[in-house]
């Protein structure tokens, strides 16, 4: 069911309508569609909830939802009233998406562009394959976060659990709170002002008014293990 | 003055053989596991143990050059709206922009779309040359989603989720630093000259129960048009494909242990997985018990080379097959001509496998903008598509021979082994017996 409000807000309630009717309405929207704004009832934990959109819209989603919401997401602003399952965001191009609740497993995977922001915790290996996609969580992140991380930015106000990094590349990590153990090949490195202009910046984009980029501390590759070397087995 | 003691012979040894020896002197040498491109190349029980029976009194078969034949396929028939429709039943595997050049890639999709069958991009994303120059492309969905974006995937003709290949069930990809230019760099988000891993498994499910909703996800995005392909190793046939069909899969492809790879270790190479011939009765069997036979497809890759060996995979129970490395030897691959260019890479035309080295004389497995420039693409295209037809005309022959107007009616009981060991694995019976080990007794016909 489909109900226009007013000439900007669309509702879709999926209690009562199929996924795929939301996801194909979502897929129609083009650049400078006067549709930009869309509400999103009754998800309830589904799966692949506004997936693939190419839009500069924004989707509000009135609940939890499950796997892989916003999933390869361009241009639009999703936002999840709610907790979200695993995959969330994963390969996102560009845009924002923001979950007011905690995320599950693989948050933001293998993203290449745009701001996804947590505002609970993250469960394990988020920013996992990360390929310039940037990442700020306000509470804790789980074990392997950014394993293989390649580029972009991860921003923790919280810890950060075991293996934080292994095997990263050239994303680079602030974290506020403690970091339970890092990752083959990860390192701490020095905040320098670059680093501190850049913090600023992805902080503000999140809305985060109550950190100071002073507050964290970076960690990015120590570039060891980038070109094999047999001495280096043991940290394989 | 003594007698002479006469000498014995000098013998090599079985055990210790002249590879062994220098691979132990190598290792020695260097510290580091040996990695190489290709499949095993140790033998294995493979098509050449199996025999077509022919017609006779008992069978009438067709008349070679008049009666028809049919070689169409039809892939992605469960819950894709786009099938893909294909002249013949081969299609080009899975091969990366950066394991080969541009050229190579551009290539394969002229020889392809010549002859009417698809071909597949790999690690590292899609190229405009190839999706240009091919007419029907499908998408590798892989590990690493190097280049992945909405936008290719969108492009596609069909979406192949790669688990695993045969010649490293189990294990990721590599490309060393010698083959990362500026551009495959640049697609794949990663500095430049630093060897690149891909990883064994997807960053974002793991599972079957996952990988259901992962392909929810992938047809959500692309309308449920595009069929999805799931790509297997050979490593437990009936249970991967059984639960490749309960994830929802339109095709599967399962590549065994022959199947070639840019690069990995030779004892991965050489010591993981299942021959192709034992893995494609379990993976049809598979299919039957769950009513699906002829509904998923099966692609089977892995050590074809020629029409017999397509004839004896569709006979088996496979819907269509997939060639890897004999398509980079209809390239120009491992030619005789650069024999001295070979020598000095310390090889031999037909043995040449350090693909991973990015030096190969014949402009293929490379990103050296000289070397690349030695393969025409046109002319090396052309020659893809002579193979592929002759490869055609092969299969056509024996269905005609054993009384098929149509390939796909190609089945077991036209087919007889030379050893036990293909009879085990292929279950037909063992040439002159009526005798499938493991399955009947030895009497009778």
């Amino acid at each position: 069911m489909q109900q226009l409000i007013g000439e900007l807000m669309r509702t879709y309630d999926l209690a009562q309508s199929p996924l795929r009717e939301l996801n194909e309405e979502l897929h129609r929207q083009k650049d400078g569609s006067n549709e930009a704004q869309w509400e999103v009832l009754n998800p309830r934990g589904g799966h692949a909830i506004a997936v693939g959109v190419d839009a500069p819209i924004n989707i509000d989603v009135r609940g939890s939802v499950g796997y892989y919401c916003a999933g390869m997401n361009k241009k639009a602003t999703v936002t999840v009233h709610g907790s979200a399952g695993p995959g969330v965001a994963e390969n996102m191009m560009s845009g924002k998406v923001v979950i007011k609740g905690d995320a599950s497993q693989y948050a933001g995977a293998t993203g290449h562009g745009g701001l996804l922001v947590i505002e609970g915790n993250a469960s394990s290996r988020c920013g996992i394959s990360m390929k310039g996609i940037d990442i700020v969580v306000k509470g804790n992140i789980g074990h392997m976060s950014a394993f293989m991380a390649q580029s972009g930015h991860l921003v923790v106000l919280g810890d950060a659990g075991d293996a934080l990094g292994d095997s990263i590349y050239e994303a680079q990590l602030f974290v506020r709170g403690k970091v339970k153990s890092l990752g083959a090949d990860c390192i701490e490195k020095e905040m320098r002002p670059e680093h501190h202009e850049a913090l600023t910046k992805l902080l503000e984009g999140a809305g985060i008014t109550d950190a100071k980029p002073s507050e964290f501390r970076r960690y990015g590759s120590a570039r060891k293990l980038y070109n094999f070397n047999i001495d280096n087995a043991d940290a394989y | 003055m003594s007698p002479k003691i006469p000498l014995t012979t000098p013998r090599s040894s079985a055990v210790f053989d002249d590879y062994t020896l220098s691979e132990i002197r190598r290792a020695a040498a260097t510290g580091i596991y040996d990695i190489r491109g290709g499949g095993a190349k140790r033998r294995v029980p493979h098509f050449d143990d199996l025999l077509f029976l022919g017609a006779s009194v008992s069978r009438y078969p067709l008349e070679g050059y008049r009666e028809k034949c049919s070689t169409t396929v039809t892939l992605g028939t469960r819950f894709a709206k786009k099938p893909i429709e294909l002249k013949i039943p081969i299609t080009i595997a899975g091969m990366s922009f950066g394991a080969l050049s541009a050229n190579a890639k551009e290539a394969l999709g002229r020889g392809a779309s010549i002859a009417g069958t698809s071909t597949t991009t790999g690690d590292g994303g899609m190229t405009p040359e190839e999706r240009g120059q091919s007419k029907t492309l499908v998408y590798q969905y892989l590990p690493s989603r190097y280049g992945m974006n909405p936008d290719d995937l969108r492009k596609a003709d069909a979406i192949e989720i790669v688990v695993g290949q045969g010649a490293k069930p189990g294990g990721g990809g590599m490309l060393l630093g010698q083959k990362i230019s500026d551009r495959v760099a640049e697609m794949r988000n990663l500095p430049k000259g630093i060897d690149q891993r891909s990883a064994c498994r997807h960053p974002d499910w793991t599972g079957p129960d996952d990988l259901e909703i992962k392909i929810l996800e992938l047809r959500e995005i692309t309308g449920w048009e595009k069929p999805i392909y799931i790509k297997v190793g050979g490593t437990r046939p009936y249970y991967d494909v059984a639960l490749a069909v309960k994830a929802g899969a339109d095709v599967i492809v399962l590549d065994g242990m022959q199947g070639g790879t840019a690069a990995t270790q030779e004892v991965f190479i050489e010591h993981v997985g299942l021959p192709t011939l034992a893995c494609i009765r379990p993976a049809v069997q598979a299919l039957q018990d769950l009513g699906m036979h002829r509904k998923v497809q099966l692609i089977v890759s892995g050590g074809i080379r020629n029409g017999a060996d397509v004839a004896k995979a569709l006979a088996l129970g496979a819907d269509a097959v997939s060639i890897g490395i004999a398509a980079l030897a209809a390239l120009g691959d491992n030619d005789p001509a650069l024999e001295a260019e070979y020598e000095k890479l310390g090889t031999r035309a037909g043995c040449y496998d350090d693909w991973h080295e990015g030096r190969d004389p014949a402009g293929i497995t490379t990103q050296d903008p000289e070397l690349s420039k030695r393969l025409d693409p046109v002319r090396a295209g052309r020659r893809l598509a002579n193979y592929l037809k002759v490869m055609t005309l092969e299969v056509q022959t024996i269905a005609r021979a054993a009384g098929h107007n149509n390939i796909h009616n190609l089945e077991p009981e036209d087919l007889c082994a030379l050893t036990i060991e293909a009879a085990a694995m292929a279950r037909v019976p063992l040439a002159g017996t009526a005798w499938i080990p493991g399955v009947t007794g030895a009497g009778g016909f």
